[in-house]
């Protein structure tokens, strides 16, 4: 089946199995950020951007989305590199196997709420899981850079 | 100091976050076979036959592998030095089964979709044997889980496979028996602690290849490279010279990676093709089929006299290696050798017990092995035994921890597997940890409680620790240091960054030493071609070890700089004064920069690479120290605790790198606080476990983990690389503890099995308000 995606902003056309999921056409296409930690949708590491919205690509097929814009990490490397700035001050980023995921959710936070608070953006991240930093170090670079509108 | 202890973003840290490659899984080859295991669905049988007519038809399989393809040649997994402190007592592949998940035989296919329609098509037919899934029932059980003659112990461990032992041990100091029966108040208590699953969010994962050199090349997300290649050349009979492991970036370990997982079935795979090979481990058979934290009953009896002077510790511990005894003494012996000294002054100590076979998932290393058990117990112990002398918990422990320049017997006694080393205690700052820690959570006001409202407690609890710094005499750790052209660096290392920021720190130590700076010094770890050995990274050792044995290299290489300065500029070596980048030849205008010396190394005169490689192996283990202290809100109703606050006040020595070291203790923290509260570990009657992804075994999210402080003290550890000792496990020690005093604290009832479930909690409640 053909299907046609919007990848950062460059018009993809797939030819997949009915059953593929995202996260696969993703991955075979070279989007090599785009990771797998579980198998039941439930540890967010291959969140991707649909329309702007953060969603596990290992939870939805890829001919349901015919026509859509997905956003990879490799799509706002900007936006990445400052958090990740951000994240260094904090020694927030260990193994770093939630991160590509953990900076689109971001990102896609910063574009939707005013600025959140501590309580907001744990809700908002919560679907993010990480076994390295125990998170607060997170949030702190998250706050700082959320703060930085340069 | 310019580079170390001062704040220093990771190396990799934005490269990773922008998404670049860096795992095992994103440097598999497109025309790899995707391997598939098919596990067994029993928790003990004994292989009748298999047929694997049908699979082997279908297209696209390239090789399906089982037992019957191996030669027998025990070897453990377990992915330590040599020769291993655990049994040699697993095959390749076996024609018993001895877990729900354990390896049956392997597929290796074009791609996902045909290994998995393949291993559907394989009819494996068992003799289903009677599994032993209480281990407290293990030991002479009728049912033996390791009947076959091969499998041996290197040397002396107390193995005793027909018994369903697979390791055990016996220590005391003076005459256990005799001081408790002196003492005037003695409690005995049993604790419980569950099978702990690592979930590092990146799963086992490996690929295989023959390079241009028909040498076997495997990518391996490891903690040991070093270790996977012996093992595998063991395992496989295969030339060790042929073998090549490289660890790339690694997404976390928590000693999860420390043990072989699918690198030999991997490497099997390709051998017998000839073809690249890639296994990745779902999440389902990360739980199921690779390691987890040990389970034990710990049976502690304290004794002190009626003025809070501690006297005896008697501790008896039985611990479940699973189905195959990877570290099953190693964990065993610490749940007493890193616990047990904080209370030094005792007159008579004792620790023993057995480490026993089931058909559960095979244990192995975990972040804090033994010592978070061991910790529960005794520091649960100490809480109990205070309520029953009535006495404050605070002033005993400060009367009866250990001290700076203290020491206890047991460090000369217990080693890991083996005999300990003797040692002092040149830095421990407990006590100002554990003042400073009441100071942070406001014990005073605190403790022990407060009601908030009708169904709500407030209150404290708090924990003490210690751990060690490397396995001394053991465990080495190399480095080797190039110089370039420009006056940059190459710094090698076996020492493995599993995502704890080791390129960092170790980078940092070699910068602060050659008087540069971090982005100077290009750290690359690890591969068994092209970096010096390193036992990996386990057992608290990278800091201290590989941090001491950079240290060396960086002084080295100075001294050869120097050398070859004095050479350039014509004087003696003691003439010239070097800061990092320019070199000065003292009462004199002549000078030569580093960059200036390097290029001319080069291309010039006196032309040669400068390199040196140094090694070092530790003479001690200086133990970090710390105090945690736990404010919760239960809720006597629902039974629920809420964590609200942690306060950790550590003593690692110096830190290389404050937030990053700051980073292993809150992740440590808050993975104690998972065993202590949510990581529920349950299985079937029929040995099936039902926690097996992040639904049903919940790790903590950012919803409960409570607000952390985090603090360091001043600290300068004499042995140990600009002052610094490990600090990778001790977070996550006191958690256990610190959260069921508190839980006492708040509603009087003690939690002994972890985790400190609601239901328990409020079952406790109940039974404790009808005797009342
Ligand atoms: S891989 Fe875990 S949520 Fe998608
Ligand atoms: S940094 Fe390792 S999982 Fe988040």
């Amino acid at each position: 089946m053909l299907v046609n995606l919007y990848v950062n902003n460059v018009l993809k056309k797939y030819h997949v199995q009915a059953g593929e999921f995202l996260l696969d056409t993703l991955r075979n296409d070279n989007y090599i950020s785009v990771r797998r930690g579980c198998d039941s949708t439930s540890c967010g590491v291959c969140t991707v951007l649909i329309e702007g919205k953060p969603v596990p690509s290992c939870s939805v097929l890829t001919i349901r989305l015919e026509g859509k814009h997905i956003t990879t990490v490799e799509g706002i490397q900007e936006e990445a590199e400052k958090l990740a700035h951000y994240f260094g001050l904090e020694g927030a980023d260990q193994c770093g196997f939630c991160n590509p995921s953990m900076a689109l959710t971001v990102y896609a936070m910063k574009n939707e709420l005013k600025n959140p608070t501590l309580e907001t953006i744990k809700a908002y991240l919560v679907g993010n899981l990480c076994r390295c930093t125990g998170y607060q170090a997170q949030h702190i670079a998250i706050l700082h850079y959320l703060e930085d509108r340069s | 100091m310019k580079s170390v202890n001062v704040i220093t973003p990771s190396v990799d840290g934005k490269g990773l976050m922008m998404g670049k490659a860096g795992y095992t899984n994103d440097y598999v080859l497109k025309n790899a076979l995707i391997i598939k295991v098919l596990r067994s669905p029993h928790p003990f049988a004994k292989i009748v036959s298999i047929d694997d007519e049908e699979a082997k038809k279908l297209t696209g399989v390239e090789c399906i592998l089982s037992h019957k393809d191996f030669d027998r040649r025990p070897f453990t997994r377990a992915g330590q030095g040599y020769p291993e402190p655990s049994p040699h007592d697993k095959f390749v592949f076996d024609e018993y089964v001895r877990y729900v998940g354990d390896e049956v035989l392997c597929v290796a296919a074009i791609d996902e979709v045909t290994a998995e329609k393949a291993l559907s098509l394989i009819k494996v037919e068992y003799e289903v044997l009677e599994p032993v899934l209480d281990f407290e029932k293990a030991m002479n059980n009728v049912s033996v889980i390791h009947p076959e003659p091969e499998i041996h112990e290197m040397f002396p461990i107390g193995f005793e496979p027909k018994k369903n032992i697979s390791a055990s041990y016996h220590m005391h100091i003076g005459n256990v028996e005799d001081t408790l029966k002196k003492c005037e108040v003695v409690i005995k208590e049993s604790f419980y602690t569950q099978a702990q699953a690592h979930s590092m969010m990146e799963p086992h994962a490996v690929n295989t290849q023959f390079d241009y050199q028909n040498r076997l090349i495997i990518y391996s997300a490891t903690q040991t490279p070093f270790h996977v290649r012996r093992i595998i050349s063991q395992a496989l009979n295969y030339p060790i010279s042929k073998i090549r492991v490289i660890k790339p970036r690694v997404g976390g370990g928590f000693g999860g990676k420390q043990a072989i997982h699918g690198e030999i079935i991997a490497s099997a795979v390709t051998i017998k093709t000839g073809k690249p090979a890639a296994l990745v481990y779902t999440r389902k058979e990360v739980f199921e089929s690779s390691y987890t934290r040990h389970p034990m009953r710990l049976d502690i009896t304290v004794g002190a006299d009626k003025d809070g002077t501690l006297k005896a510790i008697d501790c008896y511990v039985l611990s479940d290696t699973g189905a195959y005894g990877e570290h099953a003494l190693t964990v065993f012996m610490v749940a007493g050798s890193k616990v047990l000294p904080l209370y030094n002054k005792v007159d008579s100590v004792r620790f023993h017990g057995h480490v026993v076979y089931t058909n559960h998932t095979p244990a192995g290393a975990f972040r804090g092995y033994g010592a978070i058990q061991g910790n529960f117990a005794l520091e649960s112990a100490v809480d109990i035994l205070c309520n029953k002398l009535g006495m404050d918990p605070i002033l005993f422990r400060q009367k009866n921890m250990m001290k700076e320049n203290e020491t206890s017997p047991i460090f000369a006694i217990m080693g890991e597997g083996t005999e300990g080393t003797a040692m002092m205690m040149e830095t421990c700052k407990l006590d100002y940890c554990v003042k400073r820690g009441l100071e942070l959570i406001d014990w005073n006001n605190k403790y022990p409680s407060k009601k908030i409202n009708d169904h709500i407690v407030r209150s404290v609890g708090m924990a003490i620790a210690m751990q060690g710094s490397g396995i001394p005499y053991i465990d080495m750790g190399s480095a080797t240091i190039k110089l370039n052209d420009d006056g940059f660096y190459n710094l090698l290392v076996g020492a493995t960054d599993i995502g704890q920021g080791s390129d960092t720190i170790l980078a940092q130590i070699a910068a602060e030493e050659l008087m540069t700076s971090v982005d100077k010094m290009i750290p690359y770890s690890s591969d068994t071609d092209l970096t010096p050995f390193d036992t990996g990274a386990y057992a608290s050792s990278t800091t201290f070890v590989s941090g001491n044995a950079v240290l060396k290299a960086a002084k080295t290489m100075k001294n050869k700089l120097i050398e070859e300065a004095a050479n350039a500029l014509n004087c003696a070596k003691e003439e010239i004064g070097f800061d990092g980048e320019i070199f000065n030849k003292v009462n004199s205008t002549e000078s030569i920069t580093l960059k200036e010396l390097s290029n001319r190394l080069y291309y010039n005169s006196d032309q040669k690479q400068l390199m040196v490689t140094e090694s070092y192996v530790g003479h001690k283990s200086p133990p970090p120290f710390m105090a945690g202290f736990a404010e919760i809100d239960l809720d006597t109703e629902t039974g629920e605790v809420k964590v609200n606050k942690y306060c950790s006040v550590v003593d690692c020595g110096v830190t290389i790198n404050p937030k990053l070291a700051k980073g292993q203790v809150e992740g440590a923290i808050v993975q104690g606080l998972g065993m202590a509260l949510y990581e529920d570990v349950v299985y079937t009657a029929k040995g099936k476990l039902i926690t097996n992804d992040f639904m049903s075994y919940r790790i903590p999210s950012r919803m409960e983990t409570p607000e952390l402080i985090t603090e360091f003290a001043e600290s300068n550890e004499p042995s140990g690389p600009f002052g610094a000792k490990s600090v990778g496990e001790i977070g996550i020690d006191t958690p256990p503890a610190a959260i069921m005093n508190a839980i006492y604290n708040a509603c009087g009832v003690r939690i002994k099995s972890l985790p400190a479930t609601p239901e328990k909690i409020l079952m406790e409640l109940r039974r404790k308000n009808h005797e009342q």
